[in-house]
């Protein structure tokens, strides 16, 4: 099918499409990848009266490292331009691991992280490494702004905490710690599919190799990604066993509610959610390297 | 509501076009009925079939998924400008031919826009790589095989040209 009718305007600057959000609220979209969005609108599951096309903002877009201890990715920064920054990779290792699952190269060549993370897809592997990482949204809207984090901008199905009038205009990624590691898997039934469950891992050691921190996150299983940490809390404070890692899955197992879909029944998703707890958390201890 | 107009201008193929398209025009669509380049196929509209890829200043892009009033400013290339009218195929056109890599055709400019612009960027990729790099171009008639025997072949065509 195609979109129904809009008025389409190109902002011409952030404080233009700020201002165009203000005045028409929800009936207003903003256009970044397009990738969520027209397909929506294509089958009329979408039908914004104004669309704010904000990808001649390209003060929006960028990966900042300028900052010690953290990386400030622009909203409109694409998956694509994310994929080829190796010092992007290296600080945030989670997305090295993650971005490859996001659909197709075609796509990844116009999606942006701050479409993703605004669409909120329980799906998607980036809300689940938003979590993981402890990011924060910076927002923006034409009165303001407000920074938000992560764990507190995914408010349900496909539903953030941006007001109608707010835009996030940039994330902010911790870097990986010193002796620390990290994995993100998927299972999908085809390449680039939305994944049938996700889990994104950190694993922090001290210098005795004892483990201070494990942060879990994983997507496809519940209305949002699911902040999984608490389940790890039997880590904490000894070595990584073989174990500890079966009992943080079964732990995760049943912590998760799944709804299944037509992919994998709710008990299939549970199972894969903790195989690949196991191999995100195995994985990423490995990952932690000696010398660090 | 009343159609919303824009004027745009563009290039696709080295050509240069200024029209009037209403907002909600697709880019696929307008390559098609407004340009008559009905070359680039649409399938599913909404974004899994590889079909409509185009390359948008140089990097493959789903057609389908693009507004025709966002192609303003930008350089565009579909399959008809692989060859030059009447003259030779492009090399991985050519291997698709030899290898016997498309059956109904339907989604063989997708396939062909996308991989010549992964085959610039890589030009020595493994089948394994071959494979994912196709793996955003859905084919019901080859099975793939042939496709992915014709890529390997055309990026050995392409390494060697000139
Ligand atoms: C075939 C296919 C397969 C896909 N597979 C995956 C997958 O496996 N994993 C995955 O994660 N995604 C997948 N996607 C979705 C893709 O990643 C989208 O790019 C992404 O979800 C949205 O980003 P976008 O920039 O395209 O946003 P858009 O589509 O432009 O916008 C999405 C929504 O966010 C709003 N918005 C955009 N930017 C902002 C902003 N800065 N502030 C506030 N609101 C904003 C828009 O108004 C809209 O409501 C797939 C898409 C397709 C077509
Ligand atoms: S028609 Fe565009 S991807 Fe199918
Ligand atoms: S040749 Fe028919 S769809 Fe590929």
């Amino acid at each position: 099918m195609k979109p129904a009718s809009f008025k389409y305007v190109a902002a011409s600057s952030l404080d233009h499409a700020l201002a165009l959000k203000a005045e028409h609220g929800d009936e207003a979209r903003f256009l970044a990848g397009g990738q969520s969005l027209i397909p929506a609108m294509n089958f009329r599951l979408a039908r914004p009266s104004v669309l704010v096309d904000i990808n001649a903002l390209t003060g929006l877009a960028g990966i900042d490292h300028s900052e010690t201890g953290q990386v400030r990715v622009g909203a409109l920064t694409r998956y694509r331009a994310l994929e080829r920054d190796r010092d992007f990779l290296t600080s945030c290792p989670l997305f090295a691991d993650a971005l490859p699952h996001i659909a197709h190269p075609q796509i990844r060549n116009r999606g942006t992280i701050g479409g993703n993370l605004s669409h909120a897809d329980p799906a998607s592997e980036l809300p689940a490494l938003a979590v993981a990482m402890q990011a924060d949204m910076r927002i923006r809207s034409a009165a303001g702004g407000r920074t938000v984090a992560a764990s507190d901008f995914f408010a349900g199905l496909l539903t953030t905490d941006l007001a109608s009038d707010e835009m996030l205009v940039d994330i902010t990624f911790p870097v990986l710690a010193p002796r620390s590691g990290a994995c993100f898997m998927e299972i999908a039934r085809r390449r680039g599919d939305f994944a049938i469950a996700g889990a994104a891992a950190i694993v922090t050691l001290d210098e005795e190799r004892r483990c201070t921190s494990v942060r879990l996150a994983l997507c496809g299983v519940g209305e949002t990604p699911v902040d999984a940490s608490a389940a790890t809390s039997l880590m904490i404070g000894s070595r990584v066993t073989g174990e500890a890692i079966d009992a943080v899955a079964a732990g995760v197992r049943e912590l998760i509610a799944p709804s299944g879909n037509v992919h994998a029944s709710p008990d299939y998703q549970r199972h894969v959610a903790g195989v690949l707890v196991q191999r995100a958390i195995r994985t990423a201890h490995q990952r932690i390297s000696h010398a660090a | 509501m009343q159609p919303d107009h824009h004027e745009i201008e563009l290039t696709v193929n080295g050509t240069h076009y200024r029209r009037t398209v209403e907002s909600r025009l697709l880019l696929c669509d307008f390559l098609r009925h407004e340009l008559g380049l009905a070359g680039t196929h649409v399938g599913c509209e909404h974004g899994v079939c590889g079909a409509c890829t185009i390359l948008l200043d140089g990097d493959p892009v789903r057609s389908c998924l693009m507004l025709a009033v966002q192609a303003n400013g930008h350089t565009l290339a579909t399959v008809e400008g692989l060859a030059p009218a009447g003259g030779e195929l492009h090399p991985l056109q050519q291997a698709m031919h030899a290898h016997h890599g498309l059956q109904c055709g339907y989604c063989t400019p997708g396939i062909l826009m996308t991989m010549t612009a992964y085959l610039t960027e890589h030009p020595s990729p493994s089948e394994d790589e071959v494979r994912e790099a196709l793996s955003g171009n859905l084919c019901r008639c080859t099975g793939y095989q042939n496709i992915v025997d014709a890529m390997m072949d055309a990026a050995a065509r392409m390494r060697e040209a000139p």
